[in-house]
């Protein structure tokens, strides 16, 4: 197996005073790059410390992660800050815009630090929100942007960079179920129309059932790696 | 790393999201350096016209006056009277450094002409004062040596003594009484000018030196003069005139080896140096206190720039997640604190440039404003900046992307 992702026996260990707690136990899978994967579990299931491995925003405590055939699990700060800018873009909770930036600026915010040239900004900034249908907003400030819209915004600031994954930390958490429903259907066009890798998080099993498939974490492990039936 | 000029870019937007925050502790620097902007200007504006004026005296001047020196400055003078008319003839003909040597013994008086009357200071000294104060006679004579020996009652006034006693009436010729002593004016001064305390030296009347001594001032020890105006015959025979003049009157005066000198001298380059170190330690103890808000303006850059580093936790964490480095968050927290300081301290300057040159407009003193001091104000508010920029940025970028990220 030679996935975009790969996961070996990963162990993540927090240590709070003389209290050892173990997020991770040993978990191991890979992702095939085009796949839309959910990784799903109740809090506490481990699910945001393997977002936040795999998202190369920590790293492991033991085990072995390969992103891209490269091992990422031993790096440094700056050294994950580099891979983060060319290989990740990433979708919050809470959309995380930065306020009093037009939504054209904050789509533009990664090419500051992955090196795009500045004249190239603007045209790439533009079709990413085309992208995710937002063209016509550009110079709006997020205060102004409803919730689904904001995380259109941010949908599209992970995707400038083309990055060959993007990671979705409860992307509809803060959504009524309608706008909900938009964003994934946002997701699964984006996995079938142009082949991105997806890797969301969720809790709610809905959700999840976008992808087509699903890891289910449990007390730090893989409970359930199951691929779903959707036409 | 991404470029300075973009980093700059981010830095402006966040200090102009907070205009009134950002202004307010701009405050502090600008405060400081426009307060060491205008200290320096008035201390060297203070300083040149100093050396401007006493230069215009002639810097190859010695004074001689009776009584020991009380070291540097201070001179103790008019308790005893020691020099004569006859030290000043010896000092003029026997010291080679020396061009002109002229007594001076004198006092103020009332002066009356007709029915006008007008106080001033009256100077009995010999024809030698003229050469000596590099003073000109503007119409009739100067008393002669002829008349010091015999104490003629003679005089040559100064052009404000015209202007208040004759009105438009020409003064030669005519009587003065003087301490109601009938005096002849012979002559009138060219006009002099103020000297460099401010004092009107046009306002002078100038008698032969036995006539002030025995006819308008007499004294108990009749002889002594007040002082001895030298004048050396270069500025660079100076130090050689002092020399020459103090064996002289030593021998003079019997002043044995290791006895105090009964007399004084002092020579005008001294006084210049007082006078100018007296406003250096102003000049310098001012800006300590302008550079001491400097710091707490600095100090207050650091305090904001911490609360502002604690409000954008959040923002860091996006910026850190979209692949900021650590030297990334480090650099635009720095170029900010930068850029309040260099943007105070740019204000700071005009402000104080401005400040200074309208106090020299309103109270007409003398200001300069040094190239030197905008570039060390600058330099220091530079310095501020980073000193105090540096751990609120330092601290950023030390953040957790993840526990940023959280952050409410």
């Amino acid at each position: 197996m030679n996935g975009i992702v790969r996961v070996e026996s990963i162990t993540k260990i927090y240590s709070l005073g003389d209290v050892k707690v173990e997020a991770l136990r040993k978990v191991s899978f890979s992702v095939e790059a085009g796949e839309f994967l959910s990784i799903m579990g109740a809090s506490g299931s481990g699910k945001s410390t393997m977002m936040n491995i795999l998202g190369c925003l920590d790293t492991p405590t033991g085990g072995q992660y390969f992103l891209e055939g490269h091992n990422v699990s031993r790096l440094s700060g700056d050294e994950l800050a580099d891979i983060r800018k060319h290989k990740i873009g990433f979708v919050f909770q809470g959309f995380n815009l930065l306020p009093r930036m037009t939504a054209l600026e904050n789509v533009k915010l990664p090419m500051l630090y992955n090196g795009v040239h500045p004249s190239m900004r603007d045209r790439k900034a533009m079709d990413a929100l085309e992208m995710v249908g937002l063209g016509d907003r550009a110079n709006h400030q997020p205060q102004q942007l409803s919730g689904g819209q904001q995380q259109r915004v941010a949908i599209a600031r992970a995707l400038v960079n083309d990055a060959p994954i993007i990671l979705a930390d409860e992307p509809t958490g803060n959504l009524d179920s309608r706008t909900s429903k938009d964003i994934m259907d946002l997701f699964t066009d984006l996995n079938r129309e142009y082949g991105r890798t997806i890797i969301q998080v969720t809790h709610e099993a809905e959700m999840a059932s976008y992808g087509k498939r699903v890891i289910t974490f449990r007390d730090g492990m893989v409970l359930k790696d199951e691929r779903t039936e959707r036409p | 790393m991404i470029s300075l000029w973009e980093t700059s870019r981010i830095s402006f937007r966040a200090l102009t999201a907070n205009k009134m925050r950002s202004a307010l502790t701009m405050l502090g620097i600008i405060i400081g350096v426009m307060a060491v902007i205008m200290m320096f200007a008035i201390g060297s504006g203070a300083n040149r016209e100093i050396s401007d004026r006493f230069s215009s005296m002639g810097s190859n001047m010695l004074t001689v006056r009776p009584g020991a020196s009380q070291g540097p400055g201070g001179i103790r003078s008019g308790t005893v009277n020691t020099l004569t008319v006859d030290d000043a003839r010896a000092i003029s003909e026997e010291c080679m450094a020396v061009a002109y040597a002229a007594p001076v013994y004198g006092g103020s008086a009332q002066v009356v002409y007709g029915n006008q009357n007008w106080s001033t200071s009256v100077t009995g000294t010999t024809p030698e004062y003229l050469f000596v104060q590099d003073w000109t006679v503007g119409s009739g004579i100067v008393f002669t040596e002829q008349d010091v020996r015999s104490a003629t009652k003679v005089s040559v006034i100064g052009k404000t003594i015209v202007d208040n006693l004759f009105g438009g009436e020409d003064p030669i010729g005519k009587t003065i009484r003087i301490r109601n002593v009938p005096v002849v004016v012979v002559g009138v001064l060219g006009e002099i000018g103020t000297n460099p305390m401010g004092r009107d030296q046009d306002d002078i009347i100038l008698v032969p030196v036995t006539t002030a001594q025995r006819r308008l001032f007499s004294s108990s020890r009749s002889g002594s003069v007040s002082t001895i105006m030298v004048k050396a015959r270069s500025s660079e025979l100076l130090n050689a005139a002092q020399d020459q003049v103090e064996s002289l009157l030593r021998m003079r005066h019997r002043v044995r080896k290791g006895e105090e000198d009964d007399f004084s001298v002092r020579n005008m380059a001294q006084m210049v140096e007082n006078a100018k170190a007296a406003t250096r330690t102003m000049t310098m103890l001012l800006t300590a206190v302008a550079g001491v808000s400097l710091l707490v303006g600095g100090i207050g850059i650091m305090n904001i720039m911490l609360v502002s580093v604690t409000e954008r936790t959040r923002e860091i964490g996006i910026r850190m997640a979209l692949g900021a480095k650590t030297i990334d968050i480090r650099l635009q927290f720095l170029v900010e604190a930068l850029m309040l300081s260099l943007l105070g301290g740019t204000t700071g300057i005009l402000l104080g440039v401005a400040g200074a040159l309208s106090i020299s407009r309103a109270f007409g003193w003398a200001v300069e404003v040094s190239l030197f001091s905008i570039s060390l104000a600058f330099g220091f508010s530079a310095f501020v900046g980073i000193f105090f920029g540096y751990y609120p940025a330092w601290k950023a970028s030390l953040l957790n992307p993840i526990e940023a990220l959280r952050y409410e």
